[in-house]
C-alpha cells in the first residue's frame, strides 16, 4: 500500500514512504537539521509546519531557491544537500535576523537553558549579530495564568496553531503586517478578556520566553519562611511522571518518592497528594453518574446525559465560554485540586487545630489553568481561597534547584497521612481516559455489587483524540467517550448541542494526552514520545498499587464516616460541588 | 437608432479625475441644444492609454483625436467639428518634432509602434454595453469553444499560442490550465487575479474598466477547458470603477445567457462572483489571494500543493491575471498560430506597460514582445522630460530591477529582462533621469516591500526591514563599505530563502542598483556625497562670495539663523547650524547660493 520514494540526502541514498518530508527523512538518517517554527507531535494530530522561520532550508538540486525541509516532500531522484556553504550561510543569516529582533536578555529570561532559539543559536555558532535596527517592543500582558511578552516572540505561530487548530479556542491569531506582525488576541485585548481558557497549550509549545506561566515561586518561598504559617502542599498525578525530566532523568521515570522528599526539604509542613482528592472526586462524580443513569433508566426524561467530567479547569472555562447553553451536563463535582483545598481547610484543619488564616494550601500542578481556578470566587471562603495558589511542575523544579537539592540523589519518601493516601484510580487521572477508567471501576462495583475481574479498561487509554467504549453494567450498555484537546471536545459538544450525542458519560481533558501534556509540564519540545512515556509511567504506578479502586481508599472511607456523611450529602454538596456560569454572554455583549 | 457620428470620451480613472464626466455632460447638453442628440452619440470608453494628454476625446468616424480637453471645449467641438465639419485645431495633438498638429492617433509616435491585443477594445467601445463588445467579435470565442472544440482542444490551442502569465512570473498559461484540468473534484474554480498592486501600475485596472466582457468571456472559456463552473474575480476594493463595470458586464452576460445555465444551448454552466481585496500587495500571490478569498489572513503558503491541485476551499483552482485572460478570446478567434507569430521565441504576443516617471508620454502602452526599451522610452514615450539625461528604467515594479543605458537595446521579453537583472513583473515601467538618486530609489522600493510584507517568514519580515535600515543609513551618509557587503549578502539570502515571490524578489532593486550604480553607493559612503543631489543629509549649502551682494534676504528668512554676514558684504552659511531646508536657495535673487 505505502509507496516508497528514493532520494539522496548529503550523498547518501535513502528510501522513505511517499509523503515523508525531507526533514523527517534526514532526521531518520541522523542528520539533525535545525528547526524553530516546526513542531510535530506525532500520533496526536498536533502539527505546526508553516515553513516560515526558514532555518531548516536545504539545497535541492535543480531548484532555484533553497527549500524549507519541514515542508518539502521527498521525491524520487531528489538530491538534497543539508550543509553546503550556501545553506550554512543562509541559515546563519536567518538566525542573525531573528536575533536582531529579539531581546538579548538570555541571562535573566525565564526560558534560558530551555529555549529553542537559544539552542539553535548555539548550534549555529552565532557569535555576533551584524544587523542593528528597530526592535519589536510590546507591553507585557498578565493574566491569572499566563504571561505574554511578545517582545520575545519569534513569530513561529505554534501558539496560534494550538489555540485555533488544536484547541479551537481562537483567542490568539496573527495580527498586523510585515515587521509589525504579531500573534495577539483580537484588538490587542488582554488575554483575560478573551475566550482564552488558560489551557496553557500556547505556553507548552512556545519555543522562547514569549509565553510563560505566572511565576509564584518567590511568593511560595516567602510563605514557607513566614513564621506562624502552616504551608502544606498537594501534588497532581501527572507531576510525578514528568518532574524527573527537569533533572535529566529519562522521560517516563516516575519520581513520586523523590518528589515527596524534595517537597519536605523545601519546608512544607505536610506533603499531601491530589490523588487522594482524585479518589474523592470519583466517589462524588461516580455517585452522580449512577444517580443520573439510574434516573434515566427509571424513565426520567429530564435527566441530563451524558454527564461530563469537570476536573479540568481549561475545559470548564471552555464550556462556560463556548457552550453556556449546556451547563447542566457537566458533573457538579469540583476538581480534585479544589476538593483537596476544601477538605484541607475544613476537615483536616479542624482535626489539626489550625486556624484557616494560618494555613496556606499550595498545589503543584501540570497546568497553568489551575492558577486561574484557585482564584475563582466560588472556591473562596470569606475571600480566602481554598487553595491559595498553584505552581507548575516547572516552577517546582526551579524551586528544587534553587534550594540546592540534588534531586536524583534523593531517597524515596512517602506522602503524609491522611490526605496523602491514594489508590491507583487516583494516579491515572493524569492521563487521558484515566478519570473515565477510575469512574468505571467504582461505578461498576457500586452499581452491580460485584468485584471486577480486571480493573483495566484499556479501550479508553492511549493517544487517540476521541476514544469510545461500551461497558455492560447489570445488563445495561453504558456508552462512554473520552476526548483530549478542546478541539476534540468541541466535536462532542456540538453533537450534544445538535442532539446527536449517544453517550452516557464523557471525559474531557483540555491538553493533548491529558494532564501529562499540560501547559505546566516540562517542555516536550515537540517530542510526543515524552508524553507517551509519562502516560505509561502513570499506568505502571497504578498497576503497582495495592488498592486500585477509589472506593477502597481507607482514608476516603474515614473522611465520609467522620465528616462528609456520604457522597452527594448536603455537606458534600457544600464542600465538594460547584456550579457553572454563563461566561459566553458577556463576550457577545462587549 | 443609428447614429451618424460618435464622440468617444475616455472614461478611465485618470481622465475621469480630470473631469471627463463633465466633458460628456457638456457635450450632451450642446448636442441637445442643437437638436443633434439623435444623430450624434456620446460614449464613455475605457482608457486610450495616452494619459499624459488626457482627457482624450475622439470623434468617429473620422478618427479625430483631441487631447487635454476641458468641459468648456465641448461647445466648440460641437459647433465646429460636428456641425461645420472643421476640426478644432487647438485641441489636436502637436507632434513635438515637427510642431504640426496630428489628427489621427495612428500617426502619432505614441501609437505607431503599439500593437493592441489585450487593449483591443479599450477606447473603442462603451464598456457598459455588451452589444458593442459583441459587435467586435465578443463572445464568439466562447461560442467557438463550446460548440466546436473539446476542452482538450481549447487547452491545446492556448498551449500552442505560447501565452505566458502576465501577472509577473510568466508561467505558460496553457500548461497551467492543463494541470487544473487533470485533477478530479466535485467543484473546481477559475480565479481572476485582479489584485494589481505595483506602484504606478494600472494595466489590469484599465482592461477591466475598458473591456470587462473580455475577462468574463475568457474566464468562461477557462472554466469550460478545466471543468470548472464557478469563477471568482479577486479585485481590490479601491478599484470602484472597475468593480462597477465588471458587475455590469456580469449582469449583462447573464441576461444574454452567456453566463449561467446551459450556455449556447450546451451542458456548460458557468457563473462569476466578485470578491474584494483590502489592498494587501501580497494578496497578488496566488496562495495568499486564495486564503484571503476564504476569509483567512492574506498570507502565502508553501507550494506544492499548487492551486491546480488544492486551491480555493481545497478544490482545484486555476488563477490567471487580468491581462492574461484578456488575450484568450483573441487567441481562440484568430488562432494560436496568429498569436504565436507575434513576439519573441519564448515570449509570444504583446505586453501592456504602464509607462511612468520622467518621461514625456506617460500612459498605458501595449507593444509586441521583443520591442526594445529604447523604442519604448524614446519613440513611444517621447524621451526624457525636460531634455534631461536618461539614467535608468525600473521594470517589474518593486520586485524588479533598474536597467540602464546598456540595456536599452535589449528586446523586452520574459527571459531577457531576467537575464538583465530585472523582470517583466506585471508591467510597471518607471523611467528615471539624472536627478534620481539610485540609493534612494532602492530605498523607496524597499519602503514598499517592508510595508507590504505579510510578515510570515523571517527573511522577508526582518530581512527587508534590515535592508531598508542599511539603505537609510547610507543615504544619511553614515554607511560603511562593509555595509555594502552586508547588503549584498543579505539580499542574496532573502532571495534564496523567502517563502513567496514577494520576498524572493524584494531585494532586486537593491541588487540591481548595487550592480549598475555601485559608484553611486560608494560616493554616498566614502565621499559623503549624493551625486544626484537628492539625499538631504549629504547636501551642504554654500554662498558664492563673488555673487553675493549682501542684501541679507537669505539671513532674514533662515529659520535657524545659520546665515551671517555684514550688510553689503558677502554672507556665509554656518553648516553646523544649517538644517538644509532650502529656504535661502529659494529666496536668493542673485543665484549666489548653491548646494554641493
Amino acid at each position: 500500500m505505502s509507496e516508497n520514494v528514493t532520494l539522496k540526502i548529503d550523498n547518501r541514498e535513502v528510501s522513505v514512504p511517499k509523503g515523508t518530508t525531507v526533514l523527517e527523512a534526514a532526521r531518520g538518517m541522523g542528520i539533525d537539521i535545525p528547526t524553530l517554527c516546526y513542531m510535530n507531535l506525532e500520533d496526536l494530530c498536533v502539527k505546526n509546519a508553516p515553513a516560515s522561520c526558514r532555518l531548516c532550508v536545504v539545497e535541492v538540486k535543480g531548484r532555484r531557491n533553497l527549500a524549507p525541509s519541514c515542508a518539502t516532500r521527498c521525491e524520487n531522484g531528489m538530491e538534497v544537500r543539508t550543509n553546503t556553504m550556501r545553506v550554512l550561510n543562509a541559515r546563519r543569516t536567518v538566525m542573525e535576523l531573528i536575533l536582531s529582533d529579539h531581546p538579548s536578555d538570555c541571562l535573566v529570561c525565564a526560558k534560558s537553558g530551555n529555549c529553542e532559539l537559544q539552542a539553535a543559536a548555539i548550534k549555529l555558532g552565532i557569535r555576533e549579530i551584524p544587523f542593528q535596527g528597530a526592535r519589536s517592543e510590546y507591553r507585557v500582558d498578565l493574566s491569572p495564568s499566563i504571561r505574554r511578552d511578545m517582545s520575545k516572540c519569534v513569530y513561529c505561530r505554534r501558539c496560534e496553531t494550538m489555540c485555533n487548530e488544536v484547541q479551537s479556542v481562537g483567542a490568539l491569531g496573527a495580527a498586523n503586517r510585515g515587521f509589525g506582525a504579531i500573534v495577539s488576541p483580537a484588538f490587542d485585548l488582554d488575554l483575560k478578556d478573551t475566550e482564552c481558557t488558560f489551557c496553557g497549550q500556547c505556553v507548552a509549545v512556545c519555543p522562547v520566553g514569549a509565553l510563560t506561566e505566572i511565576d509564584h515561586t518567590e511568593r511560595l518561598l516567602r510563605d514557607l519562611a513566614a513564621p506562624g504559617k502552616t504551608v502544606i502542599v498537594q501534588t497532581a498525578p501527572a507531576v510525578r511522571a514528568a518532574l524527573g525530566e527537569e533533572f535529566g532523568l529519562e522521560p517516563g521515570t516516575s519520581v513520586t518518592g523523590k518528589m515527596v522528599a524534595a517537597l519536605r526539604r523545601l519546608g512544607f509542613a505536610k506533603v499531601f497528594d491530589t490523588d487522594f482528592a482524585a479518589d474523592l472526586t470519583i466517589m462524588e462524580e461516580g455517585t452522580e453518574l449512577l444517580g443520573r443513569l439510574n434516573a434515566f433508566l427509571g424513565g426520567d426524561k429530564e435527566v441530563k446525559l451524558p454527564i461530563i467530567t469537570s476536573c479540568c479547569p481549561g475545559w470548564v472555562n471552555f464550556y462556560e465560554k463556548q457552550f453556556p447553553d449546556l451547563l447542566e451536563y457537566p458533573s457538579t463535582a469540583r476538581s480534585p485540586q479544589q476538593m483537596f483545598g476544601s477538605v484541607a481547610k475544613t476537615y483536616w484543619a479542624e482535626k489539626m487545630g489550625i486556624r484557616r488564616e494560618d494555613l496556606v494550601v499550595v498545589s503543584v500542578m501540570p497546568c497553568v489553568a489551575k492558577k486561574f481556578e484557585c482564584e475563582r470566587e466560588e472556591f473562596k471562603t470569606d475571600g480566602d481561597p481554598d487553595v491559595n495558589y498553584s505552581i507548575t511542575t516547572r516552577e517546582l523544579a526551579a524551586l528544587i534547584k534553587r534550594a540546592n537539592i540534588d534531586f536524583p540523589q534523593l531517597p524515596d519518601e512517602d506522602f503524609d497521612a491522611p490526605l496523602g493516601e491514594s489508590t491507583g484510580a487516583g494516579v491515572i487521572f493524569g492521563a487521558s481516559g484515566g478519570v473515565m477508567e477510575a469512574a468505571l471501576r467504582t461505578a461498576y462495583e457500586l452499581q452491580t455489587g460485584r468485584t471486577l475481574d480486571s480493573v483495566d479498561f484499556k479501550q479508553v487509554r492511549g493517544m487517540e483524540g476521541l476514544k469510545e467504549a461500551t461497558i455492560e453494567v447489570n445488563g445495561v450498555e453504558v456508552r462512554v467517550a473520552v476526548a483530549h484537546t478542546l478541539g476534540n471536545a468541541r466535536r462532542l459538544m456540538e453533537a450534544l448541542r445538535a442532539g446527536e450525542c449517544p453517550y452516557h458519560a464523557i471525559e474531557v481533558m483540555a491538553c493533548p494526552g491529558g494532564c501529562i501534556g499540560g501547559g505546566g509540564q516540562p517542555l516536550h519540545h515537540g517530542d510526543s514520545r515524552r508524553l507517551k512515556a509519562r502516560a505509561e509511567a502513570l499506568y505502571a504506578e497504578d498497576s503497582g498499587k495495592r488498592l486500585r479502586k477509589s472506593h477502597e481508599n481507607p482514608y476516603i472511607i474515614a473522611l465520609y464516616e467522620e465528616f462528609m456523611g456520604k457522597p452527594m450529602s448536603e455537606k458534600a454538596h457544600h464542600l465538594l460541588h460547584t456550579c457553572y456560569f454563563n461566561r459566553g454572554k458577556e463576550f457577545v455583549e462587549q | 437608432m443609428s447614429y451618424k457620428m460618435h464622440i468617444l470620451v475616455c472614461g478611465g480613472t485618470g481622465c475621469r479625475a480630470s473631469a471627463s464626466q463633465h466633458i460628456m455632460t457638456r457635450l450632451e447638453e450642446c448636442l441637445r441644444d442643437k437638436n443633434l442628440e439623435d444623430e450624434v452619440q456620446v460614449i464613455a470608453t475605457g482608457c486610450f492609454g495616452f494619459c499624459e494628454k488626457g482627457p482624450i476625446v475622439k470623434v468617429m468616424p473620422d478618427n479625430t483625436f483631441y487631447v487635454q480637453v476641458k468641459p468648456e471645449d465641448a461647445e466648440e467641438i460641437v459647433a465646429e467639428h460636428i456641425i461645420k465639419g472643421r476640426k478644432v485645431e487647438r485641441l489636436l495633438y502637436k507632434d513635438p518634432e515637427r510642431k504640426a498638429p496630428v489628427s489621427d492617433s495612428k500617426h502619432m509616435e505614441f501609437y505607431k509602434k503599439q500593437l493592441r491585443i489585450a487593449l483591443r477594445n479599450c477606447g473603442f467601445i462603451n464598456p457598459e454595453n455588451i452589444d458593442e463588445y459583441i459587435a467586435r467579435d465578443g463572445y464568439s470565442a466562447l461560442a467557438k469553444c463550446l460548440t466546436e472544440m473539446t476542452p482538450e482542444e481549447v487547452i491545446a490551442e492556448v498551449k500552442l499560442s505560447g501565452l505566458r502569465g502576465r501577472g509577473g512570473a510568466g508561467f505558460p498559461t496553457g500548461t497551467k490550465w492543463e494541470f487544473a484540468s487533470k485533477y478530479k473534484a466535485d467543484q473546481k474554480y477559475v480565479v481572476c487575479n485582479a489584485d494589481e498592486g505595483d506602484p504606478g501600475a494600472f494595466m489590469d485596472r484599465s482592461i477591466m474598466e475598458g473591456d470587462p466582457h473580455s475577462i468574463v468571456e475568457a474566464m468562461a472559456i477557462c472554466g469550460y477547458s478545466i471543468g470548472a463552473t464557478k469563477g471568482l474575480v479577486y479585485i481590490r476594493a479601491e478599484y470602484p470603477l472597475a468593480i462597477h463595470r465588471l458587475q455590469v458586464a456580469i449582469g449583462q452576460a447573464k441576461e444574454y445567457g452567456l453566463l449561467g445555465e446551459r450556455i449556447f444551448g450546451t451542458d456548460f454552466c458557468f457563473d462569476i462572483e466578485i470578491r474584494y481585496g483590502a489592498g494587501a500587495f501580497v494578496c497578488g500571490e496566488e496562495t495568499a489571494l486564495i486564503h484571503s478569498m476564504e476569509g483567512k489572513r492574506g498570507e502565502p503558503t508553501m507550494k506544492p500543493p499548487f492551486p491546480a491541485e488544492s486551491g480555493y476551499l481545497n478544490r482545484p483552482t486555476n488563477v490567471n491575471n487580468v491581462e492574461t485572460f484578456a488575450n484568450i478570446p483573441v487567441i481562440i478567434t484568430k488562432g494560436a498560430n496568429w498569436f504565436n507569430k507575434i513576439g519573441t521565441e519564448r515570449s509570444k504576443g504583446t505586453k501592456v506597460f504602464a509607462l511612468a516617471g520622467k518621461i514625456n508620454n506617460v500612459g498605458l502602452i501595449e507593444v509586441p514582445m521583443g520591442t526594445t526599451l529604447r523604442e519604448v522610452i524614446y519613440e513611444i514615450g517621447g524621451g526624457i522630460k525636460n531634455g534631461k539625461k536618461f539614467k535608468a528604467v525600473q521594470t517589474g515594479g518593486p520586485s524588479g530591477g533598474c536597467l540602464t543605458e546598456k540595456h536599452l537595446d535589449v528586446p523586452i521579453d520574459f527571459d531577457n529582462l531576467v537575464a538583465s537583472g530585472s523582470m517583466m513583473g506585471s508591467g510597471g515601467m518607471i523611467v528615471m533621469d539624472e536627478d534620481d538618486c539610485m540609493v534612494s530609489v532602492a530605498k523607496f522600493y524597499l519602503d514598499f516591500t517592508v510595508e507590504e510584507s505579510c510578515g510570515k517568514c523571517t527573511p522577508c519580515r526582518v530581512g527587508n526591514k534590515r535592508l531598508h535600515e542599511l539603505l537609510d543609513k547610507i543615504t544619511e551618509g553614515k554607511g560603511t563599505m562593509e555595509d555594502l557587503e552586508t547588503l549584498r549578502n543579505l539580499s542574496q539570502v532573502i532571495k534564496d530563502t523567502a517563502l513567496c515571490g514577494l520576498g524572493q524578489t524584494s531585494p532586486n532593486p537593491v541588487l540591481s542598483t548595487l550592480n549598475n550604480f555601485y559608484e553611486e553607493y560608494v560616493a554616498h559612503i566614502r565621499d559623503h556625497k549624493c551625486p544626484a543631489g537628492k539625499c538631504k543629509a549629504l547636501l551642504s549649502f554654500h554662498i558664492d562670495p563673488e555673487l553675493c551682494i549682501g542684501c541679507g534676504l537669505c539671513a532674514r528668512n533662515c529659520p535657524v539663523d545659520a546665515i551671517v554676514g555684514e550688510r553689503k558684504s558677502p554672507h556665509f552659511i554656518d553648516t553646523g547650524k544649517c538644517i538644509k531646508c532650502g529656504t535661502c536657495l529659494e529666496k536668493c535673487k542673485f543665484k549666489a547660493i548653491s548646494t554641493r
